[in-house]
């Protein structure tokens, strides 16, 4: 369904006077997902993962640039198209309420999303209910402004508005932030199951544990590079993960090491080497010059020189 | 003590209570739990808490006085949404000064960069712009830190870095610390105590 290749993102801003500088939020990425099937983008936050949605959109900001290979259905997928095919064939759940018009009732905004998506005018209100009744909301909620709702009920209605239409392609970006395990759980599975229905699901989360419940594959991000691509069964503290930074972020979670399992240095480079390389206690001058490249290892990929 | 007697609240004056006849107490030095589901009213008692909003009925008191309106705030608030926390239009190094420039110190420890300074809050990433508002509450003259769902937006390992900063300066500063979280396991590795007023009983 869609095949990223070597992906980069860089904004442009003027430093000093005219002076044009480049900084790169995105430098190599790399991954695909098919139909049928829920891939998990999980990473560092300020990795970059939620610019890889609106790249996929085609809604960066003017001053940013991309390159890479995109491909969508086995066609490229030019800005033109990026256009044409946003809310109607790839549909986003984005991040924060702040994507909530604040002053449109919540039950106009997701019928508004449904006709865009191709839902005939007359029907987009039967559906708006119910979309709200999956997400178990009451009706009444539709007439709410986004501002009388709880956090979690806004994530409901802006996964609603995602997946009303008839979009192939999900880029879910953070849909369990801030959510009760129950809800949350219930948010995945609606995922799941359109992924089961054919759909192709990209699940955008730093949730580790709410990612490994519903995808099939896991691609685990850093510093702008993609580090390694593993199969959700390969987090189950066996060590059967190939990259040092998958191993800390699995250890750093709070049922497991915690602020225990820390690493001495924190900060997180972005510079020409290795993202991982402050981190890693196999670090070496190599890690520090180049990046490196993607290999193909047990079943999945790993970046790293020392794998 | 930041402790709060037999507070209720609601939103519409015949509308259902959020939270009725609650007592919670918060010693220096102490970090509290409090868990629940969305929706239930947890952000709403810590914003009366922190003075934002009034409580129906009850009280809420510091030591023994109630919440000073025109000094600094000891009791600081740290939000679900840092990008709703922070006005839009100031470079981040105005944000952080805006009660006072914190030390240079305290920037190391939360890792903030130098380069943030002249960028605005949308240039930052979620996790860096939280970090961010926990330097701007951790005044010197800051008590207390209910911290709402601080680290729900940000990854494992970026959660347990902050964490550690937060619990190290609590320890150094003797601050209370409420942790408002739908995360059972972060709650139960973070907090000795918890209030469940608002678990639902199943």
């Amino acid at each position: 369904m869609l095949d990223i290749k070597s992906l980069s993102i860089g904004f442009s801003s003027y430093s000093f006077g005219l002076k044009k500088h480049t900084v790169l939020a995105i430098r190599s990425l790399d991954l695909s997902v098919s139909k049928k099937e829920v891939l998990a983008v999980v990473g560092q936050s300020g990795a970059g993962k939620s610019l890889l949605a609106h790249a996929l959109l085609g809604i960066l900001p003017r001053n940013a640039s991309l390159s890479g290979d995109l491909t969508f259905k086995g066609k490229k997928l030019t800005p033109k198209d990026m256009a044409l095919l946003r809310g109607r064939e790839i549909a986003l759940i984005p991040q924060s309420m702040t994507y909530l018009n604040p002053l449109l009732k919540v039950g106009v905004q997701i019928a508004r999303a449904a006709e865009l998506s191709g839902v005939s005018p007359k029907a987009s209100w039967k559906a708006t209910l119910e979309a709200l009744r999956r997400y178990r909301l009451e009706e009444k909620i539709a007439r709410r402004f986004p501002f009388q709702l709880s956090g979690g009920m806004a994530r409901r209605i802006l996964t609603a508005t995602a997946t009303i239409g008839k979009a192939d392609l999900i880029l879910a970006d953070e849909p369990t932030n801030g959510l009760d395990q129950a809800t949350a759980g219930e948010t995945l599975g609606h995922l799941r199951g359109l992924a089961d229905a054919g759909k192709a699901v990209l699940l955008i989360t730093h949730d580790i544990e709410a990612a490994l419940s519903i995808a099939d594959r896991v691609t685990v991000f850093c510093g702008g590079v993609t580090v390694e691509e593993a199969r959700a069964s390969d987090f189950n503290g066996s060590g059967k993960l190939r990259h040092p930074y998958s191993r800390a972020l699995w250890d750093a979670l709070p049922g497991r090491g915690f602020v225990k399992s820390l690493p001495a240095r924190s900060p997180i480079s972005s510079s020409g080497g290795c993202p991982f390389i402050f981190f890693c206690e196999k670090s070496t001058p190599l890690c520090e010059g180049s990046l490196p490249g993607i290999k193909n290892l047990n079943q999945g990929c790993v970046r790293c020189h020392h794998a | 003590m930041l402790e709060a007697k037999k507070v209720a609240f609601r939103y519409a004056t015949d509308g259902p209570w959020l939270f009725q006849g609650l007592d919670i107490d918060i010693k220096p030095g102490e970090i509290v739990g409090l868990p629940g589901s969305s929706g239930k009213g947890k952000s709403t008692l810590a914003k009366t808490l922190a003075g934002y909003m009034k409580p129906h009925q009850g009280s809420i008191r510091i030591d023994g006085h109630p919440l000073q309106q025109k000094a600094f705030n000891p009791v600081q608030l740290l939000f679900q949404h840092p990008e709703l926390a922070v006005n839009p239009r100031w470079k981040i190094k105005k944000l952080l000064a805006e009660a006072a420039a914190p030390s240079s110190d305290l920037l190391t420890e939360l890792s903030i960069d130098e380069s943030w300074m002249e960028r605005y809050p949308h240039e930052l990433s979620g996790g860096e712009l939280q970090r961010v508002c926990l330097a701007r509450a951790l005044h010197p003259k800051t008590q207390y830190l209910l911290c709402d769902e601080m680290t729900s937006m940000l990854d494992a390992l970026t959660q347990a870095i902050i964490w550690k900063a937060v619990l190290g300066i609590a320890k150094k500063r003797n601050l209370g610390l409420l942790v408002i979280s739908h995360d059972s396991a972060l709650i139960s590795s973070l907090c000795r105590r918890t209030l469940d007023y608002f678990i639902q009983p199943v």
